[in-house]
């Protein structure tokens, strides 16, 4: 244990060095803050809540990029060799990048809070409970997606391919940049499979309606789910050695890690309570839409 | 040697349809410096592998400090230390977060402040790796292995690529370690690292281990002849110059002849006379003790490093 918080540490240390790291991590989340705020938030204090929910989402989604490309250049440049002479297995050494990561999330995340409140004068904080648990399993599981990305390929440009295609998934089907109820019916059936959707609508569940962590039980249930079936495929596809090649049947572990969400996904494409709800919060926070000019 | 503190016996590790190690045996005593000894490719770096529980072996028996590497190896783990051939660290980590990192993975620990003393790191434990210069990288390396005070320890080619004023400072730590009774697994391709630096040496070659014993045991298997190296103005078919008084056999490589003489004079006196009555000249003329070179070179017919 101690030896994983030792490496929590240093991974932490590590990231702050790395520019792209804080790019991804620092800028970017700010940038979407700003953005969003700037353009859609002159709406009154109900559509920066809406807005800050979006925001968080997408500063908790970005951790599997990171995650990802570390751990595959650490793996091409012979590092995790020099680990693996070492009694640490790759449980520690994948958590540890779960726990440093969402240890830097935080900040970005109380920040974000900040400028809505003081800045863009947001007047309530929503449920607060909900949205700290959400944020914090939503952390973990996205950074296990970018564990099990990193294991099911060779090469950095494998892997960079594949996560530009899980971005573009998130960040427009979500609903953290196009709302959900704006999409036509077929698109949001298809929604209800991204585990980016119960992150997104969860939180804007909490802030906006001040859903209590009964209500966003579902959500963070097949959140947790992902999170420990990610892991525990991140860790026994998990390759120590740069000539390794990714084993056959490894793509069909990675499902593993969806299921949770494909039975999630069937479920509320089914009922359609959801995208109700959804839609009566876009109507609550922006009756006539998002106006791009103040009152 | 029965009951070496690594044992190797019959050991087989195959790629897909390639045997890079074939029945390989040998064992290693306590606080001894062993040296696999073979040209690139010749299976040490798959036995090494083997021993520091990194590879899987397909065949034979191994047991390292009474472990198995594979059955146990995070046990073995924790007793053992290696510089590994192939490896990095983060560019970004400082040599002293490197220590302390590594430090804490073991239940037995040396201070990391007294390994950045004796490996000259002190005035760098603030720089980052990628800082380094490469005998820097070398002697962290070095340290990193002895974080956790290790019985054995495993350096797989420790000075390849290094250059040679590195060269030598890896010879003079690797010789404090000896004083300190380490026991020591070292794999190279130089001839003189394992001349200076092991008691005893494997020669491997293809996977297979062609000769064991001492440095000196080795070169007296060529015992009773002396090497005679010329190189002539016109090549001479070498069966003419084995023919040359008190010369046993006689090889040439790249131009050289390498003549093996039980009595040096006569045969430098015949060379001579022959080579005037062949009208031919000698452009150079060497005479050397064996080295393990030469040993390989008996053995296999062909040079170390080809």
């Amino acid at each position: 244990m101690s030896a994983t918080m030792a490496l929590t540490g240093v991974r932490m240390r590590l990231a702050l060095r790395n520019r792209a790291f804080i790019f991804f991590s620092v800028v970017m989340p700010l940038g979407f803050l700003f953005g969003f705020f700037l353009v859609f938030g002159r709406g009154g204090p109900a559509a920066v809540t809406y807005l800050l929910a979006a925001v968080l989402a997408l500063s908790v989604m970005g951790s599997f990029w990171g995650l990802s490309v570390q751990l595959v250049s650490f793996r091409e440049q012979g590092i995790l060799r020099r680990f693996r002479l070492t009694p640490i297995g790759a449980g520690p050494l994948l958590g540890s990048s779960i726990l440093a990561n969402y240890m830097l999330t935080i900040p970005t995340i109380v920040v974000e809070y900040a400028v809505a409140r003081w800045l863009f004068g947001m007047t309530s904080w929503g449920n607060l409970a909900s949205a700290i648990v959400l944020v914090t399993v939503g952390s973990a599981t996205f950074s296990a997606l970018g564990l099990i990305v990193a294991s099911v390929t060779n090469s950095l440009q494998e892997t960079q391919v594949i996560n530009n295609a899980l971005w573009s998934l998130f960040f427009f089907l979500s609903g953290a940049s196009i709302p959900l109820a704006m999409f036509p019916t077929w698109m949001q059936k298809l929604a209800f499979y991204l585990p980016a959707t119960y992150l997104v609508s969860g939180l804007e569940r909490a802030m906006v309606n001040g859903t209590g962590l009964g209500g966003v039980a579902a959500d963070t249930l097949a959140l947790t789910a992902s999170l420990l079936a990610a892991f525990e495929v991140s860790r026994r596809l998990f390759r120590w050695e740069p000539e390794e090649r990714v084993p056959a049947g490894a793509k069909a572990w990675a499902l593993l890690a969806v299921i949770p969400f494909l039975l999630l996904g069937a479920w509320e494409s089914h009922s359609s309570q959801r995208v109700a709800e959804m839609q009566q919060i876009l109507q609550a926070v922006a009756p006539h839409g998002f106006s791009f000019k103040g009152k | 040697m029965s009951d070496g503190i690594i044992q190797v016996d019959n050991l087989v590790k195959q790629y897909g349809a390639v045997q890079a190690v074939r029945r390989v045996s040998f064992a290693v005593g306590e606080g001894e410096v062993f040296g696999l000894l073979g040209p690139n490719g010749a299976g040490k770096t798959s036995t090494v592998e083997i021993l520091e529980g990194m590879r899987r072996r397909d065949g034979g028996r191994v047991v390292v400090c009474g472990l198995d590497p594979e059955r146990n190896s995070q046990e073995l783990k924790q007793q053992v230390g290696a510089v590994l051939q192939f490896t990095s660290l983060p560019d970004k980590l400082r040599v002293e977060e490197a220590l302390r990192l590594f430090a804490g993975f073991y239940h037995r620990r040396r201070e990391p402040d007294e390994l950045l003393e004796r490996f000259q790191l002190a005035e760098k434990r603030r720089a980052f790796y990628h800082q380094l210069s490469g005998g820097q990288k070398q002697r962290l390396a070095m340290a990193l292995a002895l974080v956790n005070d290790p019985q054995v320890l495993f350096l797989d080619e420790p000075t390849a690529g290094l250059d040679p004023q590195v060269r030598r400072e890896t010879y003079s730590i690797i010789e404090e370690l000896r004083r300190e009774k380490k026991t020591i697994l070292l794999t190279t391709h130089y001839i003189e690292e394992a001349e200076r630096l092991c008691d005893r040496v494997a020669i491997i070659d293809q996977g297979k281990v062609i000769a064991l014993g001492t440095p000196r045991e080795l070169k007296q298997r060529s015992a009773g002849t002396t090497r005679i190296e010329v190189r002539l103005a016109r090549p001479e078919p070498d069966g003419a110059l084995r023919r040359l008084e008190a010369v046993t056999d006689c090889r040439e490589f790249e131009g050289t002849y390498v003549l093996h003489s039980t009595r040096v004079p006569p045969t430098i006196v015949s060379l001579v006379k022959h080579l005037e009555a062949e009208g031919n000249e000698l452009e150079s003329l060497e005479i050397r003790t064996p080295s393990l070179e030469d040993v390989f070179i008996e053995l296999t017919g062909r040079r170390l490093r080809d």
